[in-house]
């Protein structure tokens, strides 16, 4: 305390100043306003190929590549996209999907996570091992194995099959088992006194320690499996169960060369939903980040 | 014991008896379909399989969207080698020696009854030359095509050339292409004489020069290369001079996506593209144009593009006579015109040129006509075994010259000598 | 506690991620590695045993080179750029900088838009004469640039795509990551006369270390891993300058249908890949016991 005094002491006097005060004053507000101008920089640069996408996708195809700002306003491209193909349907597939492979990604990273943690057991250093080695291994290259698997098990063209080799996550269980073992073992400890198992511990001590760590991972799961694209190609078949990326895909290069009115037009009726909800909730979001954070 | 084998061997007897007719259901085809051209393709398919389930009552199609062309072949590929191959495909016609190495499809010679051959011949010549290998036809044209040269005549016009009159050779190319280059006044080009496109595949346009050049770059049993040959590396160089020595196209390696818009912007005058792209161009370019064939250096001619259907081994014999009974409903001339006028692909009957549809529609877009004219001057595409990985080298020493890092002679003989190595154990 | 009954309580919790893992990760990835030992089987011809043949013939090969070449070019170039403008951003966006939820937002919707989109807008962006950087460059009095047809820019043009697409994904995780710093320490380290370049690098930035460690193994994975926009805009050209491995292993794959060549090329990656990831897990781990 005293000694916060004797710093502060200096810099007040540093302050009284008027002409040194006015100096810095001016210094930090300039500071601050060149920062401004390079955050609005890179934010507009950043949001330029939307912008783009929001310009080609509303005006006709001749103005895809100039900018005249009294070209005129169109939603041909629109209807045209939506008629190329079922958005509706994908959108909903890719959602089912995403939220499958999240759920089952956590209820089982979290089991395996809480045992790798928690437990003593033989083979615990090797299966770890096994586990930390499929953050490596790309599913893309194991398509062909993976799709005899699928049928033999008799699941080709389902949802399920595009989720299934993903529901066991080797990121997720590590990261969980990280943050499970920092926890502090009193409270594990005190869970049982009172008498609960091993599940309710993990339940009421240990999942709610990890909140921050679950919405961080949602975050790579999700955005990884909404983009995802080879896999879900090669194993859906039909409409009821394409997912969004095999969807766009038909506007992709094709033999007469790319139309970027009806791409875009197409990104931005299947994102606008994802991008409308981080708008409205982005600040739940980081706010609960930053909730968990603070016991 | 014994009974139980017995009971089972009496029971099967009794069921394998039992009248055919009793159970007879519908024969389930399932059929991959890339989707190469805009428009609703999916639609069209679906309608064509619907319509071809209401005149055949014991088949039911199912159509499967697969994708581009290159993913198509995977997906097909991927199934078949799991065991659940699709019953027809349509694919790449070059694909066929992979299909027949993975044993992955059927002659067809064998599903077609009496009057086969008479069938078959009732295709262009042109398309069958990607479709018969060994003696045996291993696909049925579908949607092909052909490169044409498509020009602005409003640019030709400007640059005090006679609108209706595309350039006929080499020649003519550099000089035309060098009126209708046009700099601005800091020396950089608004407008391109020429623009032939190099990524992606630049083999096929590649053989665009070397056909009217009258070298063919490889046999038909798909198991030698003539990369090296000095037709072959004259037409290369022709391609590398347009740029470095005439100046009448960019250098570097040019996008095929972009190069339709390229014609539309007006920043080339002349492009080299599929007949595919008609359509296209119909709908989107802001100037008359015309289609031509491809200039002639010694002779005239193109490679063919586009897709056969396939029908896939490892399927039932009732499935692909049914599957082959798609093939010949879907390839009937008044189905083919209009497949053709939907997609902007060729008709591959004359049969089908002949319906008033065609007729009529010729009448409207008489450039129609310019890829089948050419159809008759117009060789294999580029095809053999190992088909992908011999024409990745004859790709990348296109792009090596085009860019500067090799010389044509040089990179081509590479490209030779990699694709001898690769075809060799073909040869035997 | 080593009863059995821990045991077969910790089997159990396990049972199901790691059959899951099994079947889909690990049998096949031994399967692919056991198929890098033999040929490749082609329709009536069985694969036969050949050893070590295959990786030779990578030695050999120009191309595995070239695209091991340019995935170290890629790590280097998109990695930390990336990290480093997702700090800033983060830095940016937790200030009091005006429009805060609207610099939020644009930095995050790369990671929202779909890679085949995005790669068809940047296509555009690269095209010569009228693409979007040659219009702004040609207004500046520049020739305009064949971005992805020349080899010396092509690789770069992509890697552009990439940090493009990531670093406001990251972003999210040092905002997170920031949110949770207190601000007595900013305020503290002021009264102190500290700097602001001063606080960063010796307050923040190691407060930020798990953090980092977390989205350096992210990107990592993913200069592997995103090979997307590949398939749209170079395929790999002009003559393999833009090549990367995750892209040939495809193309030799499911192109060339030459499943043991893939095979001993995936081996190769997971290789490096393996050797990074322990080093940097000993090491994490290390940092979790001592804290």
């Amino acid at each position: 305390m005293n000694r916060d005094i004797a710093t502060a002491a200096p810099a007040l006097e540093r302050e009284a100043d008027p002409a040194h005060a006015t100096g810095a004053f001016l210094g930090a507000r300039l500071t601050h306003a060149l920062e401004t101008a390079g955050a609005w920089l890179l934010g507009l640069l950043w949001i330029l190929p939307l912008a783009y996408a929001v310009w080609t996708a509303f005006h006709p195809t001749e103005y895809s590549t100039r900018f005249e700002l009294d070209a005129p306003l169109t939603l041909e491209n629109f209807i045209a996209a939506w008629h190329a193909a079922r958005f509706a349907r994908y959108f909903w597939n890719t959602f089912l999907l995403v939220t499958m492979v999240l759920a089952a990604q956590l209820v089982l990273g979290t089991l395996a996570a809480y045992a790798f943690a928690r437990f003593e057991f033989r083979g615990r250093d090797v299966l770890f091992f096994l586990v930390l080695l499929q953050l490596m291994v790309m599913p893309d290259v194991l398509i062909v194995e993976n799709y005899a698997t699928m049928n033999r098990i008799g699941l080709r063209d389902t949802i399920v099959a595009i989720g299934l080799p993903y529901f066991a996550s080797g990121f997720g269980i590590f990261l969980l088992r990280q943050t499970f073992k920092t926890v502090p073992r009193e409270l594990d400890e005190a869970a049982r006194v009172e008498g609960a198992g091993p599940l309710q511990v993990l339940w009421r001590v240990y999942v709610p320690l990890a909140r921050p760590v679950y919405l961080a991972y949602a975050l790579v799961s999700v955005s990884y499996h909404w983009n995802n694209f080879l896999w879900p190609l090669i194993i859906t078949n039909s409409v009821e169960t394409r997912p969004l990326t095999v969807g766009l895909q038909v506007f992709s290069s094709t033999d007469q060369g790319v139309d970027w009115s009806i791409i875009t037009a197409a990104t931005l009726m299947t994102s606008a939903p994802l991008l409308v909800g981080f708008l409205l909730f982005q600040r739940q979001f980081v706010q609960s980040f930053m909730r968990a954070g603070i016991r | 014991m014994r009974r139980r084998v017995l009971q089972a061997i009496g029971a099967s007897l009794v069921a394998a008896s039992l009248p055919a007719a009793h159970a007879q259901k519908p024969i389930e085809l399932t059929f991959y379909y890339p989707i190469a051209v805009g428009g609703a393709v999916t639609k069209t398919i679906d309608q064509m399989a619907a319509d071809f389930e209401k005149e055949n009552s014991d088949i039911r199609v199912k159509p499967v969207y697969a994708g581009t062309y290159q993913e198509s072949i995977v997906k097909a590929l991927t199934a078949f080698k799991s065991g659940q191959p699709p019953h027809l495909a349509v694919l790449l016609s070059t694909d066929m020696f992979t299909l027949i190495d993975e044993d992955a499809i059927v002659p067809i010679d064998g599903l077609l009854g009496a009057d086969g051959k008479q069938w078959l011949d009732g295709f262009y010549d042109a398309f069958m030359q990607n479709s018969r290998t060994g003696g045996q036809t291993w696909g049925v044209p579908f949607q092909r095509s052909t490169i044409v040269l498509y020009w602005n005549k409003e640019a030709f016009q400007e640059a005090g050339l006679d609108p209706e009159r595309a350039p006929q050779n080499w020649d003519e190319l550099v000089e035309f292409g060098k009126k209708l280059t046009k700099t601005d006044a800091n020396g950089n080009v608004t407008q391109w004489g020429v623009k032939i496109p190099s990524s992606g595949f630049p083999y096929w346009l590649f053989q665009g020069l070397t056909t009217p050049n009258d070298t063919i770059l490889m046999n038909e049993a798909g198991t030698e290369t003539y990369l090296d040959r000095p037709g072959s590396i004259e037409a290369l160089q022709y391609w590398v001079d347009l740029s470095a020595k005439h100046k009448v196209m960019p250098g570097g390696v040019i996008e095929w996506g972009t190069t339709p818009k390229d014609f539309f912007e007006r920043k080339a005058a002349i492009i080299w593209t599929t007949t595919g792209n008609l359509t296209n161009i119909r709908t989107n370019a802001p100037f008359p144009f015309g289609v031509a064939m491809l200039p002639e250096k010694k002779r005239r001619g193109s490679p063919t593009g586009g897709g056969n259907f396939y029908v896939f081994n490892k399927t039932s014999p009732e499935e692909q006579q049914a599957a082959m009974k798609f093939v010949r409903w879907a390839t009937a001339p008044q189905r083919a015109a209009q497949w053709s006028i939907a997609t902007g692909y060729v008709a591959v009957t004359p049969a089908a040129w002949e319906t008033d549809e065609m007729k009529r529609y010729v009448q409207e877009v008489p450039q129609a006509t310019v890829a089948r004219d050419q159809l008759e001057h117009s060789v294999a595409e580029f095809s053999t075994h190992e088909n992908q990985r011999v024409t990745k080298a004859l790709n990348d020493a296109i792009q090596a010259s085009l860019t500067g890092a090799k010389a044509p002679a040089d990179a081509l003989k590479d490209a030779q000598r990699e694709a001898d190595r690769i075809l060799r154990r073909y040869r035997r | 506690m080593r009863s059995v009954q821990t045991q077969v309580i910790a089997w159990l919790l396990l049972l199901p991620a790691m059959v899951l893992l099994v079947a889909f990760t690990h049998w096949p990835a031994v399967a692919t590695a056991w198929h890098s030992l033999f040929s490749t089987p082609k329709g009536s011809r069985p694969s036969v045993w050949v050893g070590a043949e295959n990786y030779q013939l990578m030695l050999e090969d120009d191309v595995f080179w070239q695209a091991l070449w340019n995935n170290l070019w890629f790590a280097l170039g998109t990695i930390p750029t990336s990290i480093a403008l997702a700090i800033v951003m983060a830095l940016w966006v937790n200030g009091k900088i005006a429009g805060r939820g609207f610099l939020r937002l644009a930095y995050f919707t790369p990671t929202v838009l779909p890679m085949i989109a995005v790669a068809n807008i940047w296509l555009f962006f690269y095209t010569p004469q009228y693409g979007l950087l040659n219009q702004v460059g040609q207004a500046l009095g520049f020739a305009s640039r064949n971005w992805l047809g020349d080899r010396d820019t092509a690789l770069g043009a992509i890697m552009v795509v990439s940090v493009w697409k990531e670093a406001g994904f990251f972003m999210i995780f040092y905002l997170a990551a920031l949110q949770q710093v207190s601000p007595t320490l900013a305020e503290a380290a002021a009264l102190e006369g500290a700097s602001r370049a001063q606080y960063f690098w010796r307050v923040l930035f190691p407060l930020l270390m798990p953090t980092t460690l977390f989205v350096l193994i992210n990107a990592l994975i993913n200069s592997v891993r995103m090979i997307d926009q590949l398939f749209v805009m170079t395929r790999g050209g002009p003559d393999n300058a833009s090549i990367l491995l995750l892209y040939y292993i495809y193309e030799v794959g499911f192109s060339f249908w030459d499943s043991a060549y893939a095979a001993a090329l995936t081996v190769v990656v997971l290789a490096i890949l393996g050797a990074t990831a322990l080093v940097k897990f000993r090491w994490l781990d290390r940092r979790i016991h001592y804290q």
